[in-house]
């Protein structure tokens, strides 16, 4: 017990050792030549460069009638572009081995680029031409199309899937946040080319671009490059408004039937902004209570105390014009109503008298001394300073997150947690759970 | 957690070429060392000192394949149970220490290692080592963590494996390919064997394999190796030897003589897929060059938007929504190489079958071209160039790698023996180890039947 004892304090002690990895990063803010904002991280012991970026305008810009529209143009932007066809773009990029992504959220669209030093040129050409001439050809139009219409067609069976799906359209009935960014079966075959075109007409500008760069580069070099991949782009975007919301349907539980032999249960209410003064208290007490470490209270007693899930956590989510508070866990369907039970409990003891004291300081510590740990490749490092200029936390961020963390209280955790659980919870099921039904309590 | 073979292999490949590539500053001093201690546990280090933070694993020669029949699964829940405390540290503890630094922990389990590991800030390495050296053989286990835990890796093997078609198709396929090999159990463990194991089983399986003479630490990280070796001298030196622990000689596989499919129906299904598997050497097994050979052959044959099976499939054809290959080089024993696809709307599943058979045969008739040859090492190499500029990749790969049998210097040489491979030898591979009969195909296809629904 004494060694225990002195681990603990030695771990303190150098608890702003790990942050201080963090924090020792340098972000210089940069200007290109054609007048783009970015921020640049230099790492030099690695030959290369990870680009990550952002447009404003996401799934959310998809017509309802089109759901999916948004995620098919990021499916199809490296399908020949410029005046090469898709296998000659694909050869390309794994002759270079330059690796090119794009991925869209409700809220934004996407994209990474990876590449060797020497053939940064080359990669950030590849990148320009994917945005600004993509073909959108029939042949391979329809070719991802079947791609896209075979995993949706996979997911109807999927207990996960429809868990998900249910828990999203019943929290934001119409509103573009309640809708997958993959679409449906029915929306996908309804899309056309210049939808495609619409979308990347819309959304693809210099206005609402968020750019991070890291690697082994100089500032004038990251400005060329930036340059190359986006100077030709639109100034401006033309983009549609996407209402505040708040998840609805909160007391009401839907049960899903699929033969599976273990029920997938999402649950989750009313959220925190991530600009509100308490979202880091939210954050931190969140993580008290199902984040996701061996020490969170869901996972003790649903897991460690009972056995009766693999995993169960949950999470923060935000957007720009709503927040959620979501979770989950799967579990066989004879012991699934035990299972809510014990989570159901867990949320209202949290919400009627927070956090302890002690868990309070050892998710401080902990939620501190990760951040180190999450910021470990260049790739990552490019994707935290674009979510960090995103949320609008400034560049020095970093330097300020374990202030802004130790200045939660007992009394503010105490009051958030009553905030953040208090409001009641929408609960979907996907499964066959003995006992449970859909209703509202 | 817990990991098949196949996912954890094909970055092992990939793994090693980054050290060796020569394009890093600083590079003697990024040298990997390598170490052994008197008690005969192996230390790896991997100097990357752009953080102070390391990543901490130790890897145990151990897995699934090692289990006594009856007893599936007995491995990974061991590592579960591995959680649960010591004479010196109650349950609990050790991840509450790893917690307070801001750590992260987890584990895993495959056929042939069982690995556990720690990322934590530089200055916390000592205190991971302690606490690791004391579960390596203070472990203490009652009935009232172990019977919970069961339930947990049952409800594991029902996220993994019940509630997953082509989980279960995968864990049919291995049935059937490793005729006398322990391969073919799967490593979660068959649930009628999961459902009786017990504390006295666990316990006896880690008195039997862990030890310091039957383990592998790998460091990587914010460390100096001759600082690491004076703590692990510190720690893992002072735990004693095991001397039963026996090598490794799991029963092998006769000759596979016969073509072999099978067809699994599940309700669930609602896109048919195939996957066939064939008995194909591992990095250990391999005459010199033959996994290497195999390795550029899945890449060229299905690795990706430009590889043969996607584009005379999805792309040329149009009979697939996705094809492709994968070989897994990392196993002690014998390994696997895999070739899959799912069929568009209407296509037949022994049509889509025919279709890949006639790509492999085009592959092992005529070979591959040049340029096919030069983009895909490129690739490969390149990979491992991206996979320096992640310290915990790199300590997986080489763990993985050395809890297989392979050395440091294997790993090492892996770009110049890639780089070697010639366009002859890939050709050669197509014909002698995709050869259908050292495989399994496996259909997956929805089960229409009447479902008879279970009232309790």
């Amino acid at each position: 017990m004494t060694r225990f004892a002195a681990s603990i304090a030695f771990a303190l002690l150098t608890l702003c050792a790990g942050a201080s990895a963090a924090s020792a990063m340098t972000i210089e803010q940069i200007v290109s030549p054609s007048g783009i904002h970015a921020w640049l991280v230099r790492e030099h012991a690695v030959p290369l460069v990870s680009l990550n970026y952002a447009f404003h305008g996401g799934s959310t810009q998809d017509d309802a009638l089109k759901a999916g529209t948004a995620h098919f143009t990021a499916d199809m932007l490296d399908e020949g572009a410029g005046d090469l066809d898709s296998k000659a773009y694909h050869s390309r990029l794994e002759q270079h081995a330059i690796e090119i992504g794009f991925q869209v959220g409700r809220d934004y669209f996407r994209g990474s680029l990876r590449t060797l030093n020497e053939h940064r040129d080359e990669a950030f050409d590849l990148l320009r031409i994917a945005l600004t001439s993509p073909h959108f050809d029939a042949d391979a139009l329809e070719r991802v199309r079947g791609q896209e219409l075979a995993e949706l067609r996979r997911e109807t069976t999927n207990p996960n899937e429809l868990a998900s799906r249910s828990w999203w359209s019943t929290a934001f009935p119409g509103h573009p946040y309640g809708r997958e960014s993959s679409g449906t079966l029915e929306t996908m075959p309804r899309i056309t080319a210049d939808d495609l075109r619409d979308y990347v007409h819309r959304v693809f500008a210099r206005k609402e671009l968020t750019v991070s760069i890291v690697g082994d580069i100089d500032a004038e070099t990251a400005g060329k490059l930036i340059d190359r991949a986006f100077a030709g782009l639109p100034a401006n975007n033309n983009l549609k408004p996407v209402p505040t919301a708040t998840p609805s349907n909160l007391g009401r539980r839907i049960v899903i039937d699929v033969n599976v032999p273990q029920a997938v249960v999402n649950f989750g209410g009313q959220g925190i902004a991530r600009h509100d003064p308490d979202f880091m208290t939210a954050y931190i007490v969140n993580h008290i209570l199902g984040g996701g470490s061996f020490s969170s209270r869901l996972y003790r007693e649903v897991r460690e105390k009972r056995g009766l899930a693999y995993g169960v956590s949950d999470q923060l989510v935000w957007f720009r014009r709503a927040a959620v508070v979501i979770g989950g866990t799967a579990t066989r369907g004879d012991r699934t109503a035990d299972a809510l039970k014990v989570i159901e409990s867990e949320i209202k003891r949290m919400a009627e008298s927070g956090p302890t004291p002690a868990e309070l300081d050892e998710a401080k510590a902990f939620i501190k001394g990760s951040y180190a740990l999450s910021l470990d490749t260049s790739s990552k490092i490019a994707a935290q300073l674009t979510q960090i200029q995103i949320d609008d936390l400034g560049a020095d961020y970093i330097q300020r997150r374990n202030s802004l963390i130790d200045a939660v209280t007992i009394e503010d955790a105490k009051r958030v947690a009553k905030r953040l659980y208090g409001g009641g919870l929408l609960v979907t099921v996907a499964g066959r759970p003995k006992g449970l039904t859909s209703g509202t309590e | 957690m817990i990991f098949r073979r196949d996912v954890v292999l094909t970055a092992a490949a990939a793994i090693a070429a980054a050290l060796a590539t020569p394009v890093f500053a600083d590079e003697a001093a990024n040298k990997v060392a390598d170490f052994t201690l008197s008690n005969g546990l192996e230390l790896i280090v991997i100097p990357d000192h752009r953080a102070p933070v390391i990543t901490h694993m130790i890897w145990y020669k151990v897995g699934a394949a090692d289990e006594t029949p009856g007893k599936s699964g007995l491995a990974h829940f061991l590592e579960h149970l591995m959680f649960k405390g010591t004479a010196e540290h109650p349950a609990g503890q050790f991840s509450q220490v790893v917690a307070r630094i801001g750590g992260q922990e987890n584990a895993f389990t495959s056929s042939d290692y069982t690995a556990f590991f720690q990322r934590v800030p530089s200055e916390q390495l000592k205190t991971v080592m302690e606490f690791e050296a004391d579960r390596m053989t203070g472990l203490q286990l009652t009935d009232d963590v172990v019977l919970p835990e069961r339930d947990v890796i049952l409800e594991e093997q029902n996220q993994r494996v019940r509630n997953n078609p082509p989980a279960r198709l995968g864990e049919q396929i291995d049935a059937a390919l490793f005729l006398n090999s322990p391969y073919g159990k799967p490593v979660i463990g068959w649930r009628h064997e999961m459902e009786g194991l017990t504390r006295d089983d666990a316990i006896g399986f880690y008195r039997r394999f862990y030890g310091p003479n039957n383990a592998a630490v790998v460091i990587a990280g914010d460390v100096d190796p001759q600082a690491a070796l004076k703590l692990a001298e510190d720690t893992y030196g002072k735990v004693e030897r095991r001397n039963a622990i026996m090598p490794r000689h799991r029963p092998q596989e006769p000759p596979p003589v016969a073509v072999r499919s099978l067809t699994l129906a599940d309700p669930r299904v609602e896109e048919p897929s195939l996957q066939r598997d064939y008995l194909v050497p591992s990095f250990k097994t391999a005459a010199k060059g033959e996994s290497e050979a195999l390795e550029v052959l899945a890449h060229i044959l299905g690795s990706g938007s430009n590889s043969r099976l996607y584009i005379s499939l999805v792309v040329d054809q149009k009979l697939a929504v996705s094809a492709g290959s994968w070989y897994d080089s990392t196993a002690v024993d014998l390994s696997k190489f895999d070739v899959f696809g799912a069929p568009r709307p209407g296509v037949a599943l022994p049509q889509l079958e025919a279709a890949i058979d006639a790509v492999i045969a085009q592959v092992a008739d005529k070979g591959v071209t040049p340029e096919e040859l030069t983009r895909s090492k490129t690739k490969l190499i390149a990979d491992a160039v991206y996979a320096h500029d992640s310290q915990a990749s790199m300590a997986r790969w080489y763990g993985a790698a050395i809890a297989t049998g392979a050395t440091v210097g294997d790993v090492e040489h892996w770009p110049d023996r890639i780089r070697a491979v010639t366009a002859e030898q890939v050709q050669q591979a197509a014909r002698q180890w995709l050869d259908k009969r050292r495989s399994v195909t496996g259909y997956l296809i929805k089960d229409t039947s009447p479902q008879v629904e279970k009232r309790s």
